[in-house]
């Protein structure tokens, strides 16, 4: 059997003094050092009739500070050699910049100017909803399975707003949004106390502190919010909904289930991202094998922890979902039916050793793989201490899932049940018409 | 609680600070790196890269093809070809590299057929072994054949109601008509007919070792890795080189062709203009010309139409090379009301970097961004080994990479605005506009220089 290596990530910890948590992982393999900022509010905590806010407040950040005009970030970022960008999640948002060593001060210098004193003006709010509108064109109304399924499958899985609604906003919202709305939501969630920021790559620990002591300190202490449970009760019964797609060309489905709070133990919640594996990695995977090439029901499958792709990205509570697109002449119940029974049996049986070392080897080696492109492994840091507070995770994960058992991934199967889960059905513009779920 | 004001907000008593300069530069250290070519014609690029304890591969087959039919076969073959041998079927393949981490997938394009992977470093050896089968002895077997042209079909259904792919392929056709570089996907009529007669026809003619790369970057030692590699593939030989694409056309400027998508509530604006290879002394003055066009985010291009105008999520003017050559093709997709009005500002910031030439600071962020991010983009093993891969098949190597930071730092400003003149007057362009037709013909029409359907 592949013994799976465990290699080494340096970490380093400090708190300033206004509540910044600071990461830092050294590592000179190459002239490069990557920013991470992660700020405690994502999506989940957008007013009401604000949707998409979150979002929009991120492009914001983009558009100046007191030292910086509105493109400085982007031309200082670029003239260094180097990169960024933001994200959006459920729970958290983030920024990053990945550059040449030369200009991590830089990078520090600008990560301090937005967060002291962002520039919010109204041209370059009602620039960025123009911007943000076709953004959203662009990934969910002019394609085929726009939003399918992160956008489309938690009004029918969850009942409270944080939860249910679209992250990337309504129209009519985002251009409501007033620059005051933008200094509210800035003052109560990007104070300092509210965020990581993660240093990766090519520097010496001793500088890279007195840098970030240099750039931080003087950003003034605000009180941090207190964090409001999202937490809702499991649907009760199997909860189905039509979604026709008129741009659809075949019929998709978006099963999801509820994941176990990941602050009751991350092995329970890890236990998925095996099962995930276990479903639908590779051609010997259970539904690819029974699915796609035995049985020809669907076109594609697969399973996954989160919306978004990333283990452990987000808080309580969280989705695991399977989706699959599958011919039209093929009744979408069989394609549900297959997929139960291949749980069930997993539920019962477990998986087999080999099967189970298979799975685990591949699910370490892609870790390995993103974690070596530099900005990856120092997203996936920051995230890791923001949400969960353990950093480590980047080291430990591998060795976690490494260990698994076969018992744990069939309760995890046994936990996939059909009378508690969210059915979303993707109907083409050819079949929309007249059928009833 | 009450909140401060957005003026507030954005202001300290200290006022506005000075912009950190930039600490001295490091250079890369430069790999170790064994790169050779076996008796079969094979040429194999090794290099150590031990960050992480795994290994990428990459292996690029030269595969031009100019039959009709010959896009269909060389999908279905890619989508098998790692699907069973005599010794192993479908199912014993991905058991094998999963037992190390593995992975291996095999793409085509009317250029190349394309076999790229990675699995833990102590596992070269098993994915090499099931790289070396599916080479000698790919099975083709009629079911699994059968099952693939049957996904294929579904795939290519996905394939083309997405906007992105009908923009693509009516550039294609627009740029090259029916010469094969324009065939990217298959036609659905000639997948049906695609035998397994016909691939494996197809696979001994042009699954050739001669005029091939394979690249290996990761945890490894280059010599044993080569040797390794002689190993595994001994068997794979051919009396007769690889297929390459029949040379293309140069591109000319011309119209842009409105086509009509039904339903469209964005357009897609892609044009396209000829340009230099990688190889080519101007090369250098070109991409730091282009980067400050429209390559990247602080380009003239982009600060217009997004964060000035609001016109577009994202544009960008990139290189795409090809065996003998280069073109540029810039893209932005805007929503209908705004299209005329971003082809009105692109084709006046195409103008204006001919008439007004980048300057010495425009020239200098963009050297520098070229600089740093080929660094970054090459400091991982998998953007290492594909952008390797990438310049093997055009004849460049590891040394090429290395040096190219010195062509792109003596590059001189006059170089570029040189470069600018030539390459990015908006007459050597053409191109497409694919969009709600009803709405845009009018005021295509009235700007001019557009084809209507």
């Amino acid at each position: 059997m592949t013994r799976i290596p465990s290699p080494t990530v340096e970490l380093h910890r400090e708190t300033l003094s206004n509540g910044l948590r600071v990461v830092l992982s050294p590592d000179q393999s190459a002239p490069v050092v990557a920013v991470g900022l992660h700020y405690d509010v994502g999506f989940r905590s957008e007013p009401e009739g604000r949707t998409g806010f979150a979002h929009l407040f991120e492009h914001l950040m983009f558009q100046g500070s007191e030292s910086l005009e509105k493109l400085a970030h982007f031309r200082h970022v670029q003239s260094s050699g180097g990169s960024f960008n933001g994200s959006t999640h459920p729970d958290y948002t983030n920024y990053f910049e990945v550059l040449p060593s030369a200009a991590l001060e830089r990078a520090l210098f600008m990560e301090a100017d937005r967060m002291r004193a962002p520039r919010i003006t109204t041209e370059n709010l009602r620039n960025q909803v123009d911007v943000v509108k076709e953004e959203i064109r662009l990934n969910v109304l002019n394609r085929p399975y726009g939003g399918f399924p992160w956008i489309t499958l938690p009004p029918v899985l969850y009942d409270t707003f944080p939860n249910a609604h679209n992250g990337y906003g309504d129209f009519s919202e985002l251009e409501a949004a007033t620059v005051d709305d933008c200094a509210a939501f800035f003052d109560e969630y990007y104070a300092p106390g509210n965020a990581v920021i993660t240093i990766c790559g090519d520097f010496q620990v001793d500088a890279a502190v007195e840098l970030v002591h240099r750039h931080f300190d003087d950003v003034p202490s605000r009180p941090v919010p207190v964090r409001p449970s999202f937490a809702e009760p499991p649907p009760d019964r199997e909860r189905r909904h039509d979604h026709p797609d008129p741009l659809a060309p075949l019929p998709a489905l978006a099963i999801g289930y509820r994941l176990p709070d990941p602050t009751a133990g991350f092995d329970g919640y890890l236990a998925y991202e095996v099962l995930a594996a276990v479903l639908s990695d590779g051609d010997s995977s259970r539904l690819e094998q029974r699915l796609v090439h035995t049985d020809a029901l669907a076109t594609d499958i697969g399973a996954r922890c989160g919306l978004f792709g990333a283990p452990l990205d987000a808080r309580d509570p969280d989705t695991f979902t399977i989706t699959a697109v599958h011919p039209a002449t093929v009744d979408v119940n069989r394609v549900i039916e297959a997929a139960d029974e291949e749980i069930a049996r997993l539920a019962a049986d477990g998986p087999d050793a080999d099967e189970l070392a298979r799975i685990t080897a591949r699910w370490a080696a892609t870790v390995f793989r993103e974690h070596d492109r530099l900005v990856s492994r120092t997203m996936a840091i920051g995230a890791f201490e923001l949400l969960h507070g353990r950093a480590e995770l980047i080291a430990e994960l591998p060795v976690m899932v490494a260990t698994m058992g076969a018992e744990q991934i069939a309760s995890a199967a046994a936990a996939l049940r059909p009378d508690s889960r969210a059915v979303l059905i993707v109907q083409p513009a050819s079949s929309a018409a007249g059928q009833e779920a | 609680m009450r909140h401060r004001s957005a003026e507030q907000i954005g202001r300290t008593e200290l006022g506005p600070r000075p912009l950190p300069s930039l600490g001295p530069p490091r250079t890369p250290i430069a790999p170790f790196a064994v790169d050779t070519v076996l008796d079969s014609g094979l040429r194999v690029i090794a290099v150590r890269r031990p960050a992480v304890p795994m290994v990428e591969l990459h292996l690029e087959i030269p595969f031009g093809g100019t039959q009709r039919t010959h896009p269909a076969r060389a999908e279905v073959l890619a989508m098998t070809l790692l699907r069973g041998t005599p010794r192993r079927d479908r199912f014993d393949i991905d058991k094998m590299l999963g037992a190390v981490g593995g992975d291996l997938s095999a793409g085509v394009d009317p250029e190349h057929l394309s076999v790229s992977g990675s699995a833990l470093a102590s596992g070269l050896d098993v994915v090499l072994d099931v790289l070396g089968d599916a080479l000698t002895s790919a099975s083709y077997a009629t079911a699994e054949v059968a099952r693939e042209r049957d996904r294929l079909v579904e795939r290519l259904t996905m394939n083309r109601s997405q906007p992105q792919v009908i923009a693509r392929e009516a550039l294609q056709r627009r740029r090259y008509g029916n010469h094969p570089f324009a065939r990217e996907w298959p036609e659905v009529a000639d997948v049906a007919g695609v035998t397994q007669a016909a691939v494996r026809a197809l696979h001994r003619r042009s699954v050739a070792p001669g005029g091939a790369v394979l690249v290996l970057v990761g945890d490894i030692v280059p010599d044993r890795a080569v040797e390794a590699v002689e190993t595994a593939l001994a068997g794979w030989r051919s009396d007769h080189p690889a297929v390459e694409l029949a040379v293309l056309p140069e591109l000319t400027g011309g119209d842009l062709q409105l086509v009509h998508r039904e339903g469209a509530v964005q357009s897609q604006l892609r044009m396209s203009a000829q340009a230099v290879s990688r190889n080519h002394e101007r090369y250098p003055a070109l991409q730091v010309a282009n980067l400050v066009f429209g390559g990247y985010f602080s380009s003239r291009w982009v600060e217009n139409v997004r964060e000035a105008k609001g016109y577009t999520y994202a544009a960008h003017c990139g290189f795409e090379f090809t065996r003998h050559g280069a073109t540029l093709v810039a893209e932005a997709d805007t929503a209908s009301e705004v299209t005329a009005a971003a082809l009105l500002e692109t084709r006046y910031e195409l103008g204006r970097l001919v008439v007004v030439p980048p300057d010495d600071s425009e020239v200098d962020s963009a050297r520098q961004y070229a600089i740093g991010s080929m660094t970054i983009a090459t400091s991982s093993q998998r953007g290492l080994a594909g952008h390797l891969a990438t310049l093997a098949t055009l004849g460049l190597d590891l040394d090429w990479l290395l040096s190219h930071t010195g062509r792109l730092q003596t590059v001189t400003t006059g170089q570029v605005a040189e470069a600018a003149a030539e390459f990015f007057a908006p007459t050597r362009f053409t191109g497409v506009v694919v969009g709600d037709g009803k709405r845009l013909a009018d005021p295509l029409a009235a700007l001019g220089g557009v084809e209507l359907p």
